[in-house]
């Protein structure tokens, strides 16, 4: 259990070093303003990186992501700049669309064998194409009800603010730990990641789980892009581009295994804001250059790999040892 | 013979149909698609130009193939790509001869090739990940070689490797020719191409058989890395430019999804270099019919979708065994 837990130790530990080196050379990380600016400019990497991670704890991958956060973007801003639906409704429409789309992709790739990875890789073409189609500007989104959501926040002690973006997070991230924890479809989802054949056997339903797993991801990337797009009052089909790695790399950083069957949805959290973390203090330096932000979460990535790689490996020998 | 079997034991048959077909539909929306004529010693038409603009993601994919072959995947090709055009364009900055730049460049493809190449065989890291290292910390990398902005060059002989032309043909496809025919010399006059595609059915009892699964797996991905590096300094080559954000960019994407819709697995075996090459012609070929025909070119991407779906759809093990049964059932 405890070897389980390092990774996500690791990953706490350096956050938290890192939040403390931050604070020890700019004082004004120690802010309320600083964390909830945090918070909010992540929200949608995080919100997508849950449903990543589910993915991933399945054993596959989504490289959907981003184009189906840009695509919300722009039919939310179709919808209601243009067709004059009230953003509510809007929502709804943009969320079973994401859901469905994520569901069509799962079915694909359990009912017609195809590889997660091109099979996603079509859909993240797809999905991007169609916002094209709709349009190839930038749409502001003007709308009252959206202005005033996105400048709904609560106040924090110290100036701060939680704005409603960042409190989604938090409560998706919540939702995402009690699913993967406590309900049986969460236990499906690492069965099915730590062993196709023995969860087969054992009778977990692998077609249900997939497509679920996928329209899991789908939903949740259909929410990042409302909340992409509350944050930029915007709806851009170039947008998010090549968010599907950033919420990759935040799973890996959050201690998750790649392979699947392995991994915590509170990880994915601090992983998120550990590549904010690192972007935040570029830019209270001000003299670093912004290409040292993917250097390090690089070289962060090697050195969670490299942790966990040194614990599998450390596990086998025990095995093996234990069964000569 | 029913359907499936005929799809299963003819190999290349659904790439050729498919840039057949793409073909087709170009020179209905544009018949002079097929149109070739020599201008000052040089050809110059619609199906040199997709050789042409094609010819850096198939270089890429000659490098992917293999190492897809051995149940790898290579993300960090367009990274490279940003790497190796910055060192060449820096290098030409600065005085150095086209030799030594190109071995600059090389070099540089090389040791990321070495770096993917032990993550993968030495530290035994997952290929997806250990190449999404190098995939989000390289451009970083090529950032800091071009110190952030966008290195141009006016160099004549380096330029010539992206804009000259040899033999008549535009030199990237010369170079890509080149480099297939090499590579299908190393892999398939020899054993290496069976010994890769044995690493890649099954690892343990290759090196049960005496394969040096280790040195074959750090190969393949020092190869992916050069091609990489080629590719690099073409497209740097033809802009007369490093620019460590753009070039590249999403590349690796174009060159697996060419690897795969010329047939070879994602899960390793049995692969093919030429039907490789095809699929990245297709691809581009698409791109370039998106652009002849006047269609909008935001077209492109989901043309491009459709077309991945309709390639891989015959080659899915689920599809062909329900088409062997249908088969069986309606010839008893």
């Amino acid at each position: 259990m405890i070897r389980r837990l390092l990774p996500l130790i690791a990953t706490l530990i350096v956050f938290v070093l890192g939040y403390l080196y931050c604070m020890y050379q700019f004082p004004g990380f120690a802010s309320t303003r600083v964390l909830g600016n945090l918070l909010t400019d992540n929200a949608f990497i995080g919100i997508a990186a849950v449903g990543m991670t589910f993915v991933i704890l399945s054993g596959g991958i989504d490289l959907s992501v981003g184009s189906v956060i840009a695509f919300t973007g722009v039919f939310l801003a179709a919808t209601i700049g243009w067709w004059g639906i009230h953003p509510l409704a809007a929502f709804v429409l943009a969320l079973i669309l994401a859901t469905a789309f994520g569901a069509a992709m799962g079915w694909v790739i359990h009912y017609l064998d195809m590889p997660p990875f091109i099979v996603t890789l079509a859909g993240a073409f797809l999905a991007r194409g169609i916002g094209f189609l709709i349009t190839t500007d930038s749409i502001p989104i003007t709308h009252d009800f959206y202005s005033s959501l996105s400048d709904f926040a609560i106040r924090l002690p110290g100036g701060g603010r939680l704005t409603i973006v960042a409190i989604v997070m938090l409560a998706v991230t919540a939702i995402g730990i009690v699913i993967a924890h406590l309900t049986r479809f969460g236990a499906n989802v690492y069965a099915l990641g730590g062993s196709r054949t023995s969860a087969e056997l054992m009778g977990v339903p692998i077609a249900a789980t997939t497509i679920r797993v996928y329209a899991l991801s789908g939903l949740l990337a259909g929410l990042a892009g409302i909340v992409f797009s509350l944050y930029t009052s915007a709806g851009y089909p170039l947008a998010a581009v090549g968010v599907e790695l950033d919420t990759i790399a935040a799973v890996v950083i959050g201690g998750t295994l790649l392979t699947g069957g392995s991994g915590y949805i509170f990880g994915t959290l601090i992983g998120t804001l550990i590549q904010g973390l690192i972007q935040t203090y570029i830019t209270f330096e001000g003299t670093l250059s912004s290409w040292w932000t993917k250097i390090v979460v690089g070289m962060l990535l090697l050195l969670f790999i490299l942790l966990q790689r040194g614990l599998t490996q450390m596990g086998e020998r025990r095995a093996s040892g234990a069964h000569p | 013979m029913n359907f499936a079997t005929a799809i299963r034991s003819s190999r290349g048959l659904p790439q050729f149909t498919a840039l057949a077909l793409v073909f087709a539909a170009n020179w209905m929306v544009f018949p002079d698609f097929f149109a070739i004529e020599l201008r000052g010693g040089r050809l110059f038409g619609s199906l040199i130009d997709v050789l042409n603009r094609g010819a850096p993601v198939a270089i890429l994919s000659i490098g992917m193939t293999l190492v897809i072959a051995t149940r790898g995947i290579d993300l960090s090709v367009g990274a490279v790509m940003a790497i190796a055009g910055a060192t060449a364009a820096t290098l030409t900055n600065a005085g150095y001869s086209l030799a030594v730049v190109l071995a600059g460049a090389l070099a540089a493809g090389l040791a990321c090739g070495l770096w993917n190449g032990v993550l993968v065989a030495v530290v035994r890291i997952q290929p997806i990940v250990a190449t999404l290292i190098l995939m989000v910390a390289g451009r970083g990398i090529a950032q800091l070689i071009t110190e952030g902005v966008i290195v141009t060059f006016n160099t004549p002989d380096l330029i010539a490797i992206g804009s000259g032309s040899l033999l008549g043909l535009p030199s990237p496809v010369v170079i890509m020719a080149g480099l297939l025919a090499i590579s299908l010399i190393l892999v398939r006059a020899t054993a290496l191409g069976l010994l890769i595609e044995a690493v890649g059915l099954n690892e343990r009892s290759s090196a049960y058989a005496g394969i040096d699964v280790r040195t074959l797996t750090i190969t393949v991905y020092v190869w992916s890395g050069l091609c990489a590096a080629i590719a690099g300094v073409i497209v740097a080559a033809d802009i007369r430019g490093a620019d460590a954000n753009n070039a590249g960019l999403w590349l690796e994407l174009d060159a697996i999804l060419a690897v795969v819709v010329g047939g070879t697995s994602l899960l390793g075996g049995r692969f093919s270099l030429s039907l490789s090459v095809i699929g990245a012609l297709i691809i581009q070929a698409m791109n370039t019919g998106i652009l002849l025909s006047g269609f909008k070119p935001e077209f492109n991407l989901i043309v491009k979708a459709v077309v991945v779906f309709l390639v891989l759809l015959p080659q899915s093990p689920a599809v062909l065994q329900r088409l062997a049964r249908a088969g069986r059932r309606r010839a008893p």
